[in-house]
């Protein structure tokens, strides 16, 4: 499954890379999967891409955890928004 | 209703008159801006640095105006959120409103400030002489917003 991934905040500060396109294995289906397989390069991305570190957005809407991701999407990961 | 990021300051006298131009029905206009504060955790803050999602911020902010218009009689919204490098009594966000009378304006103007705190994404790091630190959302900024839910004030 192809995706493209962009960071925001903390996790595209440290992790150095704001997009990149994957092909994810399809065992990872959902944003918690995608993360722990993302996690699995080791050392920054394993501390970053905690799952209470991070929240996701798919296709610009924000996105729990547990959802489902598909062929095509655009999957971002940031650290908890702060505006204003 | 509109709504800009960008790294350049504004106008707020500009604004507001741009905002009520041509509608002599506006009784009331409300706008609130917020600035950077020098301090945070008693540290000394050098600067701020903010980031966004294009495309998703704008939309996320279109959402929330609709939501406020949804709810109050507004004529007009204006919405502009700075990016970049900003310093102590900078400028960083802008929400104005106008309306037949006083009461809609500053809740839609009020409601719009506390959604954008914590549904847009923009992410805001602080430098400080110790180092810098990507701020999170505020359990403040969130139990605001959710006063919202239990408030049925509106049309």
């Amino acid at each position: 499954m192809k995706i493209k991934l962009v960071y925001f905040g903390r996790p595209r500060e440290h992790l150095k890379v704001s997009s990149e396109a994957v092909d994810v294995p399809a065992e990872a289906s959902t944003l918690e999967a995608l993360l722990a397989w993302l996690r699995l390069r080791g050392d920054v991305w394993a501390q970053e891409l905690a799952d209470s570190r991070v929240r996701c957005a798919i296709n610009q809407e924000f996105a729990s955890l547990p959802t489902a991701i598909k062929d095509n999407d655009e999957v971002a990961i940031f650290s908890p928004i702060s505006g204003g | 209703m509109s709504v800009l990021i960008q790294e350049a300051d504004f106008d707020l006298a500009a604004e507001l008159l741009a905002l009520r131009a041509g509608n002599s029905r506006v009784g009331a206009m409300v706008s609130f801006v917020g600035l950077v504060r020098d301090f945070s955790h008693d540290e000394t803050i050098e600067s701020i640095y903010l980031e966004y999602y294009p495309s998703m911020t704008e939309k996320a902010l279109n959402k929330i105006i609709d939501e406020a218009t949804a709810r109050w009689n507004l004529i007009n919204v204006r919405v502009i959120h700075r990016i970049g490098q900003l310093i102590a009594s900078d400028q960083i966000v802008l929400v104005a409103t106008t309306a037949l009378h006083r009461g809609e304006a500053f809740a839609g103007c009020e409601f719009i400030i506390d959604y954008l705190k914590t549904a847009a994404p923009f992410w805001k790091k602080e430098q400080t002489k110790v180092g810098s630190e990507w701020l999170e959302t505020r359990a403040s900024d969130v139990k605001r917003m959710e006063h919202w839910h239990n408030d049925t004030t509106g049309k």
